[in-house]
């Protein structure tokens, strides 16, 4: 193999309705970005359309694939036929959920566990709290229940004991009993997953992964024949819900580890560019047909979460990238309540049928529509490529109906409206990630991607007192970018359970170098070239008697020796920085340790990126065009924003256009290009001159 | 007037304040009462009624109607003797409380030198006193043996702490650790309420601001009145039963005569009991407020503040079972509250089928657990236990749900049994449960618990064990709630069915608590047989339930006999 035939690295991020493409040539120091429509019942397709546009599959040499196919197939409940083998009286942990329901007000909720009762069964065993094994397992009642599964046609199945995390054994002796009936690799055990306390979260995580690896396998193993046959003789790498990357040998044992790797990615690639544009703190935001995304990146590092709900009652507890989500996308509906109030979302038209103005069928008018009829989205250049033109009167005339009518308000008012509720409740996911977290919104600039976040950028600057916002050069495929960045990343939890002052350093030390050995020893087969590899410990704390612990990380460096004190002070930092004052006299208690083993791959140069060449701004004006602020329309310049040259500096009211995205400049406010051509929004004054 | 758009944007703006300070005391409270089952509240209230304003999304819902009674109170006490930086505490249930456990903290928010509204967080404490740790005792007479009993008093006196205070609730609980935790927890949550209130005034002005919580006000009063509008005019009556009061072993009558008239609806509850010696008394205040969740979970879309009692009137006879006064015992009131929302559905079946659903499982199940670990520490286990939920028009029932006053999760039991000596046998659902219907009532559950240490003083404090949760339009009842445990002369109940003292578990020795399923909505025998068949399959029933309440026959091979549960259904039908 030499280095000018496999000269490719590629990110393929597969989406709902585009498969974005992001190929390096590492050779010639270029980049090329293709969207295709993704294929989704393989989604392997159109991602091999995607990447035959620029280069032959035998001179790539590294393909990493951010995948939805887990997250579909749960949310679809698209997936494997799967069994439970659990403890005697526990059989329906699985749906009894933590005795919750969907929402606050309406007793009319409603919830299938993705393994029905019939599929659970028990099998006489305990574990004590403390780990001490009360009964055995015997491995015969194992077999003979997982005979009956696979006579119920179960493909996978899951073995999850109560207290397993405290030890271990008994899920083990009953794997080795099941392997010897059960005809595939389909099976794992709850210690092996998530070997953390709480069994609903355990047993659902271990659930989800198990009724996820037969589909998930599969997929894989079509992508890797089919990349095969086409003389691909790279890696696949799949991306996580956590940011990193794993090996196709993991993600086929740990498919529940992709159930959010979509929007992950993209923030990945926002922590990169912030970083190396020189905005450490940014909060990304993440605007599609039917939601808005936005996750918090602080000193260049993106937020994990412990765990999420799919849907109600699915929950998921593996760390992955935080995101906080609400229904404010393009496709968000309008309406006025019963109790005349301006509402915007959370119903959505999608992107099928979408707003009124792709006149696809939708009559109820969303943000999108707003948009077009205030002119800030160019009706005759919609973005994407899926449509000619856009209706604009169909728009406005829905508008008028829905909103401007019982409102009492002029068609453009109308429109403004509906921005200004939708900023607002945008503003509202902003602050709640910042603010509410206690953190200063002045330090931080908004970093807009997906296709319509441009365009409330400005506003969101405004309403929540951001310092700026950085608009990546192709926001459009930050996501299939972000692939191309990410780390190789691994994360463990093991559930310890004891107060501080019970905890022997030397013993902590010990099982932290365990977890770590497991996660660099995955690293090191993984075959890929790191520029070196990190290992961060942390330690889930809390007092004694409080049920909720802090993520607290330790300066540790790997095998290094944590000391008491070094902990205390690591929790009372971070017990400040979420509460307020630490208290006095109440003994510390440290539930669970965590280790992440992090293979750093070279960095990409975002220079690749920046304008090559470029023009003054008078020389990028396309045009302009009537928008609508300030109560009236105002002739507004519009820009080619890929034509612009760095150091280029747009005074706003402006729009600046490009083929995945539209940028709107608001009054008052200025966007220069930065040295890597992302485009750095800040109010006039604070602009450098 | 305010524009309807700032207006939408302020509505946004306040209901976030109220949301962060739910989650401030969630995520730093002590106890699993309000840090897991979120057995607290925070508002925005109106400074010279009271009424709730705005409310977080995530706290209890019977604390949105309650907390105005409570605002009111510390403005009766205080009058006009109020200071920027004053918090007041009480959990005097008669002055605007709930039961005492519930502390209450209040606190007046000055905006330019003139009292703009009120900020107050309510928070469930571990323990407070009383003669049972946990504070449900089902043989009190008099609130005096159900814990401390704190009228409105200044914990803040112009920013500055009454440590003699803190001191004061700190000696009167088991807990004081907890107790300090939880206090430090809900003055967290309204320091940050203040904080970002003030931010509010600032941005858009107190006129503003004002205005946008009267008009959200008023909006809800009006949307509710619209609602009602739709409704048929005319009277209807439902009834249904507490087991007891504990104390004398002698049904208790919750009655409601419901009459809509135009866009007003009068609920009379004047044929229920008169006040009783144990603890099922509630408050006037607490009545009101249960209402409200009632009328919150039919009408989903009103938005959730004090103006969605305007058009309605409560009748209550003073001194009654439902408006009791000092010091009459109501340590139990969730018991009470949750009938008088059953009691609301069922007589709204007949007005708007469309909008109603089975009765829940209807009880707290209040249970604890203490004794002394061989180092000589005291514990305490304490906690409420789920049950199914009604079926409903979409339908059936959600297995396993919360009770409709709350939003609280349950520990999980490997968190219990890390806790505390105890080891769970069974944590499941109860087959059988789920009252039958076209649309099924959800399942409850069995939790069996074996006592790993020495021994123990188990209380109980449930409902439901005589009179199961009804269904509605034809659905039937729900199976009843159920306790046993054993000692060495084998199993027993309780005498009074749900409610007990001082039982004392042995070590290796198990308690079982079987709890309610929701009622059926709609008459069991239009129930497809291809669903029963399927609840069969599903172990959700067995096979002679099958036949007794579905007129569904089954062959032995589990297939449906069709010509047998047409005849069945025919006969039924007669």
């Amino acid at each position: 193999m030499n280095a000018s035939r496999t000269r490719y690295v590629v990110g393929v991020d597969v989406g709902g309705t585009f498969t974005d493409v992001f190929l390096l040539d590492e050779a010639a120091g270029r980049v090329a970005v293709t969207k295709v429509p993704s294929t989704l019942d393989d989604q392997s397709r159109g991602f091999l359309e995607g990447i035959a546009r620029h280069a032959a599959l035998p001179e790539v040499a590294t393909i990493i694939h951010g995948t939805t196919t887990g997250t579909n197939a749960l949310l679809e409940r698209k997936v494997a036929r799967t069994g439970i083998i659990t403890t005697r009286g526990f059989r329906d942990v699985l749906e009894m959920r933590r005795r919750d329901r969907p929402t606050t007000w309406g007793l009319w909720g409603r919830f299938e566990p993705v393994v029905p009762r019939d599929l659970r069964l028990e099998v006489d065993e305990r574990t004590l709290a403390d780990g001490t094994i009360r009964q055995p397992v015997d491995p015969e009642q194992v077999k003979a229940a997982a005979e009956a599964l696979l006579a119920k046609g179960a493909e996978a199945v899951a073995i999850c004991f109560i207290n397993a995390h405290a030890n271990p054994h008994n899920e083990r002796v009953a794997l080795d009993a099941l392997r010897e009936v059960w005809p595939n690799d389909f099976s794992e055990i709850s210690s092996n997953i998530l070997p953390e306390i709480r069994e609903f979260e355990r047993t659902s995580t271990t659930t989800l992964n198990a009724c996820l690896q037969p589909l998930v396998g599969r997929y894989l193993h079509r992508l890797e024949d089919s990349l095969a046959r086409q003389g691909f003789d790279g890696q696949v790498l799949i991306v996580q819900s956590n940011g990193g990357v794993m090996t196709v040998e993991t993600a086929r044992r740990l498919p529940v580890r992709t159930a959010l790797s979509g929007p992950a990615a993209g923030v990945i690639a926002s922590a990169h560019i912030a970083r190396e544009a020189g905005f450490p703190d940014v909060i990304t935001c993440d605007m599609g047909g039917t939601s808005f995304d936005v996750s918090l990146v602080t000193g260049g590092e993106s937020t994990l979460a412990a765990q999420t709900e799919m849907a109600f009652g699915m929950t998921v507890r593996t760390p992955m990238i935080e995101m906080t989500t609400i229904g404010a996308g393009g496709g968000s509906i309008a309406q006025i309540d019963r109790g005349g109030l301006l509402q915007v979302g959370p119903d959505s038209a999608g992107s099928d049928p979408g707003p009124v103005c792709y006149g696809l069928g939708n009559t109820r008018p969303t943000v999108t529509d707003a948009n077009v009829v205030l002119g800030r989205i160019n009706a005759a250049r919609p973005i994407g490529g899926k449509l000619d033109r856009l209706d604009v009167e169909a728009a406005r005339a829905a508008i008028a109906e829905h909103v401007g009518r019982p409102l009492g308000l002029s068609d453009m008012e109308a429109a403004e409206a509906i921005i200004r509720v939708a900023n607002s409740r945008m503003a509202g996911a902003i602050r709640l990630v910042s603010i509410e977290r206690g953190h200063d919104p002045k330090r931080f600039s908004a970093m807009p991607f997906g296709g319509g976040a441009a365009l409330h950028a400005g506003a969101l600057i405004r309403e929540v007192g951001l310092h700026g916002a950085v608009v990546p050069r192709y926001p459009g495929v930050n996501s299939a970018l972000g692939c191309v960045i990410a780390d190789m990343r691994h994360d463990f939890v093991q559930t310890v359970n004891r107060l501080l002052d019970d905890l022997s350093p030397a013993d902590l030390r010990e099982r932290f170098a365990e977890l770590a050995a497991k996660g660099h020893d995955l690293l090191d087969r993984a075959g890929l070239r790191f520029e070196r590899a990190d290992t961060l410990h942390e330690l889930d704390m809390s007092y004694l008697g409080q049920t909720h612990t802090v993520a607290v990380p330790l300066p540790l460096e790997r095998g290094q020796m944590p000391t008491p004190d070094m902990i205390r002070e690591a929790f009372e930092r971070r017990y400040r920085a979420s509460f307020g004052q630490p208290l006095e006299g109440i003994a510390m208690r440290v539930l669970n340790m965590r280790v992440s083993a992090i293979g750093r791959r070279p960095r990409f140069d975002l220079s690749l990126l920046a304008p090559d060449g470029g023009v003054e701004p008078a020389a990028a004006r396309t045009g302009t065009r009537q928008v609508w602020f300030d109560g009236a329309f105002h002739d507004t310049p519009v820009f080619d924003r890929l034509a612009l040259r760095v150091g280029a500096v747009i005074a706003g009211p402006a729009i600046l256009e490009q083929p995945d995205t539209t940028i709107w400049i608001e009054p008052g406010q200025s966007g220069e290009v930065d040295r890597l051509g992302n485009l750095v929004i800040t109010e006039a004054k604070d602009s450098p001159a | 007037m305010i524009d309807p758009v700032t207006l939408a944007v302020l509505k946004g703006r306040l209901e976030q304040i109220a949301d962060e300070m739910d989650a401030t005391l969630f995520r730093s409270a002590f106890n699993p009462i309000i840090a897991e089952a979120h057995d607290a509240s925070h508002g925005i209230y109106h400074a010279r009624t009271g009424d709730t304003l705005v409310q977080g999304k995530s706290g209890l819902p019977i604390f949105v109607g309650a907390m105005s009674f409570a605002v009111r109170a510390v403005i009766e006490k205080a009058g006009e003797d109020m200071a920027e930086g004053d918090v007041w505490i009480f959990n005097d249930p008669y002055a605007g409380g709930t039961h005492l456990s519930d502390f209450r903290l209040v606190m007046p928010c000055f905006h330019q030198g003139r009292l703009f509204c009120f900020l107050a967080s309510v928070g469930h404490w571990h323990d407070v006193g009383g003669n049972v740790p946990g504070n449900y005792n089902p043989v009190a007479t008099e609130c005096f043996q159900e814990g401390m009993l704190i009228p409105p008093v200044r914990l803040f006196r112009a920013g500055e702490l009454q440590q003699d205070v803190v001191d004061i609730l700190r000696a009167n609980s088991r807990l004081p650790g907890s107790l300090y935790g939880d206090l430090n927890g809900q003055i967290n949550a309204l320091g940050l309420g203040r904080q970002r209130l003030g931010s509010l005034l600032e941005e858009y002005g107190a006129e503003t601001v004002g205005e946008a919580l009267g008009e959200l006000r008023a909006r809800a009063a009006r949307m509710m009145a619209a609602n009602i509008a739709e409704l048929p005019d005319g009277r209807w009556s439902a009834e249904d039963w507490l087991d007891n009061d504990g104390i004398e072993d002698v049904p208790l009558r919750i009655a409601l005569d419901l009459t809509i008239e135009g866009d007003r609806m009068v609920l009379d509850f004047s044929r229920s009991a008169p006040a009783c010696a144990g603890p099922v008394n509630i408050a006037l205040s607490t009545t009101v407020a249960s209402v409200y969740v009632a009328l919150k979970h039919l009408f989903t879309e009103v938005p959730a503040n004090g103006g969605v009692l305007d058009p309605i009137d409560i009748v209550v006879p003073e001194d009654s079972l439902l408006a009791v006064r000092a010091p009459k015992p109501v340590g139990g009131y969730t018991e009470t509250i949750l009938r008088i929302i059953d009691v609301v559905f069922q007589a709204m079946a007949g007005v708007a089928p469309e909008r109603v659903n089975g009765c829940a499982y209807g009880t707290i199940n209040a249970l604890s657990l203490a004794g002394h670990r061989r180092d000589g520490s005291r514990w305490v286990m304490f906690s409420f236990f789920g049950g199914g939920h009604g079926g409903h028009p979409e339908g059936d029932g959600l297995n396993h749900g919360n009770a409709p006053i709350s939003t609280a999760t349950i520990p999980p039991a490997e968190i219990l049994e890390a806790a505390y000596p105890v080891m769970f046998t069974q944590w499941a659902l109860r087959p059988g449960s789920g009252g039958p219907g076209r649309n099924r009532g959800g399942l409850g559950a069995i939790y069996e618990i074996e006592l790993l240490e020495e021994e123990a003083d188990v209380f109980l404090f449930g409902e439901r064990g005589r009179f199961p949760p009804p269904g509605v339009l034809g659905g039937k009842p729900a199976a009843l709630d159920r306790f046993t445990w054993q000692d060495e002369d084998g199993e027993h109940s309780p005498p009074m069915a749900s409610k007990m003292v001082g039982i004392r578990l042995a070590q290796g020795r198990r308690l079982r608590l079987e709890t309610p399923g929701g009622g059926g909505f709609g008459p069991p025998f239009e129930r497809e047989p291809e669903r029963v068949l399927r609840d069969l399959a599903l172990g959700y029933i067995d096979a002679e339930a099958a036949l007794r309440d579905y007129g569904v026959a089954v062959r032995a091979d589990g297939s449906l006999d069709r010509a047998k549960t047409r005849q069945l259904r025919e006969a039924g039908q007669t």
